[in-house]
């Protein structure tokens, strides 16, 4: 044990030396590993950043709210089947709200009607087209997240009346009013003017996936009031416990089915949906990126191997004469082999830290210049990449080391 | 066995009996050795001689556990080298086997106490110790004062005295030495030569491994190999150069 301790230390210090003195030969051929752990790492943290891209863009959508909408969030094969579904109504979430109010241990807390449409906002001379216009009542803050930077969402009283209020997403705002506060100004959206009263927090966008920071959100009774052309509606209803979102569920399915006045015999002609439905829609399209992402840039790692492996094949032949020495002096064959991986790991370990140096400057700069980019470094990424370069070492090393340790001493020691 | 000389009466430390070896170098078997029987006792100073092709390399190697035989029996204290396996015959070299070699063989980017202590790394001895032995045995080839040199530092001289040390360096029951002087010119072959002798007169056991006479006559007895079987064992050293080997033939079996 002792022994193997000390053949261990020797095999650092012979590999440190063997770098020194081959300097400009172990550079270019780290050089492999360099560029292989740069491509794998910045690829990692592009798969750890669009994986966090999608988690908050799927944060948006809460994992304790159930979404009841005319079509399924999923890919469906049958379409002709939901495209004469009933639409949702927005009436439906008063009505749901009274059934819950009268269910004794409902799983569910509240219903809140949505509507939503596009439209262009304009303030002065600026205009933003294609906003998302959402129209909802104050209740909307049970259901999501608001936060803002500026002002508040609209209140109970502006929800009822049916106010000309609005509140803001962050890019809308930054367009807007790129210089100016804009509380209490008015901004025109379908001819009408609706006063702001807050601005969303910056969420940031990703993929193009929905993002707070593209939207605006007014009164339901408003929207009702000033857009009559076809719109989007749907009811959310928040869940009491979300471990238990199939209870919930499978109780709403039943109030809805009670709205509709469906009969037991006929099938539902709505669709409950939660954030778990999308998020499996998305998964797989998520996990392909990451592994063709990554296989492609393993194989520049993979060819930065092979050329370590090459370099060791070089050092062993070199050094023939040297391993025969070392045999006759009591090496065993294990003592070579170790010698020889552990050249070869030190090799990988010295690219692979180099890489990650570059790497982490790199995301350094990309975050600096393109701050949407999704890209995230993390500690967790850098003792991957550790385990990696050592693996590539060892991977790369051991067909030379076995081959040095199988060395018969008598010829390697004649060899010239 | 030659009569007239009386053998070191020590324990027997290689007992080789019938030894063969048995190359195959492309279609043909080359046979190195033919049958080879000898005993070397504790405390000899024995010179290998023989033309090239004779086999001496051959027998070098297999003195040394760098080899195994292809038959034959050979016992290196007591215990049967035929039968190790890479591993045992690795430990065997490391303690029991000090190789002197007539290129020196140095690591060239380690300094003399490094190359020194190598065989002891191999032995897992740690590193104080390592050092303090190292040390001495540098001190008494009297190199005490370049133990960080490098080799590209040192004369031939000096390097192959550095090589002395390190077969030294384990207390080994041999010392094997090939053509120890080979490389070196005749003054300073002298001086190793004088190493050699002053290690035998400590009580190692050395076995010189040597085409040339005046190096051979160093030694206490002679063994001269042709075509792969011992043609003379004698006692010191024949200085009758001139006598053909075939006039006086004293087979050993």
């Amino acid at each position: 044990m002792k022994r193997l301790l000390y053949e261990l230390s020797e095999s650092w210090k012979i590999a440190a030396a063997q770098m020194r003195s081959n300097l400009t030969r172990s550079t270019l051929t780290a050089l492999g590993v360099i560029i292989g752990i740069i491509a794998v790492t910045l690829m990692g943290t592009a798969v750890n950043g669009i994986s966090i891209g999608f988690d908050k863009s799927m944060a948006v959508l809460g994992d304790d709210v159930l979404y009841v909408t005319q079509w399924p969030w999923k890919p469906v094969d049958d379409w002709w089947n939901y495209r004469d579904r009933k639409k949702i109504k927005t009436e439906y979430a008063e009505t749901l709200n009274r059934m819950i109010a009268a269910t004794p241990n409902s799983n569910l807390i509240i219903a809140v009607p949505t509507s939503n449409l596009m439209r262009s906002v304009k303030y002065g001379g600026n205009q933003v087209d294609n906003v998302f216009v959402l129209g909802t009542t104050s209740d909307f803050t049970v259901t999501s997240t608001i936060e803002c930077t500026a002002g508040r969402f609209f209140n109970d009283l502006e929800s009822r009346g049916g106010a000309n209020v609005v509140m803001i997403g962050y890019d809308v705002a930054d367009a807007l009013f790129p210089s100016d506060s804009p509380l209490d100004k008015s901004v025109l959206i379908n001819g009408q003017l609706f006063k702001v009263v807050g601005v969303n927090k910056r969420q940031g966008t990703f993929l193009g996936l929905f993002s707070w920071d593209s939207m605006v959100a007014l009164p339901l009774a408003a929207f009702n009031k000033y857009f009559s052309a076809k719109t989007e509606s749907d009811v959310r209803v928040k869940v009491k416990d979300k471990t238990r979102l199939g209870d919930a569920k499978d109780e709403l399915i039943g109030l809805m089915r009670r709205v509709r006045g469906l009969p037991p015999e006929k099938k539902d002609d709505f669709s409950i949906n939660e954030q778990q439905a999308f998020k499996s829609t998305l998964d797989p399209v998520k996990n392909s990126i990451a592994i063709a992402g990554l296989f492609i840039t393993g194989l520049s790692l993979f060819v930065g191997a092979i050329g370590i492996m090459n370099i060791t094949f070089v050092s062993v032949k070199e050094r023939t004469k040297e391993i025969g020495t070392r045999k006759a002096l009591g090496a065993r064959r294990r003592t070579i082999l170790l010698q020889f991986l552990i050249e070869s790991t030190a090799l990988c370990l010295f690219g692979g830290f180099i890489g990650l140096v570059f790497a982490y400057l790199m995301c350094f700069g990309i975050g600096q210049a393109f701050p949407s980019f999704p890209i995230h470094f993390s500690v967790g990424l850098v003792i991957v990449s550790m385990i990696v370069s050592v693996l590539t070492g060892l991977f790369s090393g051991f067909a030379p080391a076995w081959t040095a340790s199988r060395l018969d001493p008598v010829t390697a020691l004649r060899y010239e | 066995m030659s009569p007239n000389h009386t053998r070191p009466s020590g324990p027997i430390v290689i007992d080789i009996e019938n030894i063969t070896k048995e190359y195959v170098m492309g279609e043909e078997v080359v046979r190195a050795l033919r049958g080879v029987t000898l005993q070397i006792r504790r405390n000899e100073y024995i010179a290998i001689m023989g033309p090239s092709g004779s086999g001496k390399s051959t027998l070098m190697n297999m003195l040394g556990c760098l080899d195994t035989p292809s038959s034959g029996r050979y016992e290196f204290n007591g215990k049967n080298v035929a039968e190790m396996d890479d591993d045992e015959l690795a430990a065997v070299r490391n303690r029991e086997i000090g190789f002197v070699f007539q290129t020196f063989n140095l690591l060239p980017r380690s300094t003399s106490l490094r190359n020194v202590e190598l065989p002891l790394i191999y032995a897992g001895i740690e590193p104080e110790r390592r050092m303090e032995r190292a040390m001495q045995v540098l001190r008494d080839v009297g190199l005490g004062d370049r133990v960080h040199h490098k080799p590209n530092e040192l004369s031939g001289g000096q390097r192959q005295r550095v090589a002395i040390a390190r077969a030294l360096v384990n207390g080994p029951s041999i010392i094997l030495a090939d053509e120890p002087t080979g490389n070196l010119d005749s003054k300073t072959g002298e001086e190793i030569m004088e190493l050699f002798e002053h290690l035998y007169r400590r009580g190692n056991t050395i076995i010189l491994v040597t085409h040339e006479r005046d190096i051979a006559a160093h030694a206490r007895r002679t063994v001269h190999l042709r075509d792969g079987i011992i043609e003379m064992d004698h006692a010191g050293f024949i200085p009758e150069i001139d006598v053909p080997i075939e006039a006086t033939p004293v087979r050993s079996r």
